[in-house]
């Protein structure tokens, strides 16, 4: 086991809840809850977190939590902070804990209004890429070629990136960050719950029934994603990149991203991948980081 | 007593109420109200967040934010925004949130029509809402501060919809009585709820429930609507006494010794009680019995002999909203009419009781002339 030292004690997210084993979304969460502490009110929309909770009525959250509709989370969040402001307790911050579904693509609307008004939240994307609570269908995040219960071929398309559409709203803070990494992803949501306005947050969480992998691997095939740079750790505050933790290493040069194939043959959901659609995956992460890396010489 | 239109009314009864977060799309015939709203709250005579959000979906997830979090609640919209948001009409009712919300009656969609039909409105008929259909600009005035009332009241906890006709009554100026502040503040307390997202008791809302809880769920809020008949009417008793106008369920017209009483809602209504004076006039015993309160539906105040059912909605394949849910209490006469805002007036009713004597029902002016 290893210690991470500056993790607070205190547990919001409870043991003997109702995750599956290997479960990254909690990893996730328990990490942003010791981040965020008391002073927060969680808004989940329809995802695996709305299971995770356990059932009426008990909870394994141990901080106020309102389930809402699956496309409605950052609006309800909106009124949470818009009632917050007219109580005076805008020192509690509601955080929205939404899968890549209920962001990426059915959520897509409430959450761009939101970060356009400017609303005073945290949005909160853990991406598994993919809609794993109804049985690993496909999503807007869903990368190029995997196998999902609606592309039994592979996907023919590309992801898109959320976080730069966030981005494109102009909210004081963005990040990406990943279970792997959790001194990173607490020091993010630390600094993002100090700020005010939208702050956008989001988390590679490699599913294990997801992906097709062994259920104590989680760990070690986010590291891998972010290693091969298929996944990259930022932060933007007011706009302005900056690369974190081991991938500013990487767009450093301090390290060399490792092979693409590491990540991909762990992971059932690539096992059908032709040489041509490694080779397009490939491409597409290195055309990636080009991108990143005029940008950082910029 | 100022002279405007129900949307203006509509925007300063929910001023009046002190909503501490209001959340709104615009959308035609309701966007006057969410205009006015908008200028109270710039001109600071409403303390209040405005969330102008980009959908009615969001506009009543807003409000279900905001109302878990302890506060109070207003939305307007219409037709196709009612339609958009229909998911999380269904939300805000389960979760027992007492949001008010004016709905101002408008036709769906294709052809684009932007008059007045109930259909909006009354396909939310299971959703867990109350629903007030109002007749006038005062009666708009007077139901949106009793709706507060009715939907934060202990053994109700249910939002409520105000609705009334789009243009006939939302852009028509009237007269109307608008008391002091301070009456509205006494009849009106601050918002107490009776549940709330609260950091020093973290519960959790809304998550995985198994069937036998759902079903007592569901049992609550039928109890909880079966109570609210007796809160409608005492809270409409309550406002009488303070402001010299009385509510209930129904409102009855010359039915004591009627031969068929007309069943009608909103601005029809009205129109049907000009029709009863007509047939009074030639000797025939017509009678009314205005709807206020479509849900709860007070089917056990409606023991008539002989009933004529005029409906503004229509469930395709069945007939007459209203119709349907009265047939089953003997001999019902059902009309279609006013459907996309066609003009229904008095002498349009009085023909109807004339075919409903001679045993005739249907679609008004199609199937029956």
């Amino acid at each position: 086991m290893v210690a991470i030292p500056k993790l607070p004690e205190e547990e919001y997210l409870l043991k003997g809840n109702a995750a599956c084993p290997g479960c990254p979304a909690t990893i996730a969460l328990r990490t942003a809850l010791k981040a965020l502490g008391k002073k927060t009110m969680l808004i989940v929309p329809a995802s695996c977190s709305a299971v995770i909770q356990s059932l009426v009525p008990k909870t394994s959250f141990a901080v106020p939590t309102l389930n809402i509709a699956f496309a409605a989370s950052a609006a309800a969040a909106s009124g949470v902070a818009a009632a917050l402001k007219m109580l005076g307790k805008d020192d509690i911050t509601p955080v929205v804990w939404a899968g890549d579904g209920g962001s990426y693509d059915i959520g897509i609307q409430a959450l761009s209004g939101a970060l356009e008004r400017g609303e005073n939240f945290i949005y909160i994307c853990y991406n598994n890429q993919m809609y794993s609570n109804t049985g690993i269908q496909r999503s807007g995040a869903t990368p190029y070629g995997a196998w999902t219960t609606t592309t039994w071929t592979g996907k023919r398309e590309m992801q898109k990136e959320l976080a730069e559409i966030v981005l494109a709203h102009h909210p004081p803070y963005v990040a990406t960050a990943s279970i792997a990494y959790p001194d990173d992803l607490y020091d993010k949501v630390k600094k993002a719950k100090e700020m005010k306005g939208p702050r956008y947050i989001e988390i590679l969480t490699p599913c294990p029934p997801g992906w097709r992998f062994d259920m104590s691997k989680t760990v070690e095939l986010a590291r891998l994603a972010v290693q091969t740079g298929a996944w990259v750790l930022y932060e933007a505050i007011n706009g302005k990149i900056e690369f974190t933790s081991y991938s500013k290493m990487l767009l450093k040069g301090k390290k060399e991203r490792k092979p693409i194939e590491e990540y991909l043959k762990l992971q059932g959901r690539f096992r059908h991948l032709t040489e041509e659609d490694v080779k397009k995956i490939k491409e597409s992460i290195d055309e990636k980081w080009k991108h990143y890396m005029e940008l950082y010489e910029e | 007593m100022i002279i405007d239109t129900a949307n203006h009314i509509a925007a300063l009864a929910a001023k009046m109420a002190k909503p501490a977060v209001i959340a709104a799309y615009p959308i035609t015939p309701q966007t006057t109200i969410v205009e006015k709203l908008a200028q109270y709250v710039e001109n600071g005579e409403l303390n209040a967040q405005y969330i102008r959000v980009e959908s009615e979906h969001s506009a009543m997830a807003a409000c279900i934010g905001a109302a878990a979090t302890g506060v109070r609640t207003f939305t307007a919209t219409s037709s196709h925004g009612l339609l958009l948001m229909h998911e999380m009409v269904h939300w805000a009712a389960l979760a027992r949130l007492p949001i008010v919300m004016v709905n101002v009656n408008r036709a769906i969609g294709p052809g684009w029509n932007i008059w007045s039909d109930s259909n909006d409105s009354m396909g939310q008929r299971d959703t867990g809402w109350i629903q007030i259909y109002a007749s006038s600009n005062q009666e708009v005035y007077d139901s949106i501060i009793q709706a507060y009332k009715i939907a934060e009241h202990s053994d109700v906890m249910l939002p409520v919809m105000v609705a009334y006709d789009g243009f006939i009554l939302s852009h028509t100026s009237m007269p109307v009585d608008v008391p002091e502040q301070s009456k509205i503040d006494e009849f009106l307390p601050e918002f107490k709820s009776l549940w709330k997202l609260d950091i020093e008791n973290p519960v959790t809302h809304g998550n995985i429930i198994m069937p036998s809880d759902y079903m007592d769920v569901r049992y609550s809020m039928n109890e909880a609507m079966k109570k609210a008949k007796k809160v409608i009417e005492e809270v409409g008793e309550e406002y009488g006494k303070k402001f010299g106008r009385s509510y209930g369920l129904i409102e009855e017209y010359m039915t004591e010794d009627a031969d068929y009483v007309i069943i009608a809602t909103a601005a029809i209504a009205a129109e049907a009680k000009e029709a009863v004076k007509k047939l009074r006039e030639k000797g025939k015993k017509a009678g009314l019995a205005r709807l206020r309160v479509f849900r709860p539906m007070p089917y056990e105040l409606l023991k008539y002999d002989k009933m004529i059912v005029i409906d503004r909605a229509v469930s395709v394949g069945l007939g007459g909203v209203l119709y349907n849910e009265l047939r089953w209490m003997g001999d019902v006469y059902g009309f279609i009419a006013g459907l996309g805002g066609k003009d229904v007036g008095y002498a349009d009713i009085v023909r109807m009781y004339e075919l409903a004597e001679k045993g005739k029902e249907g679609w008004y002016g199609i199937e029956v002339k």
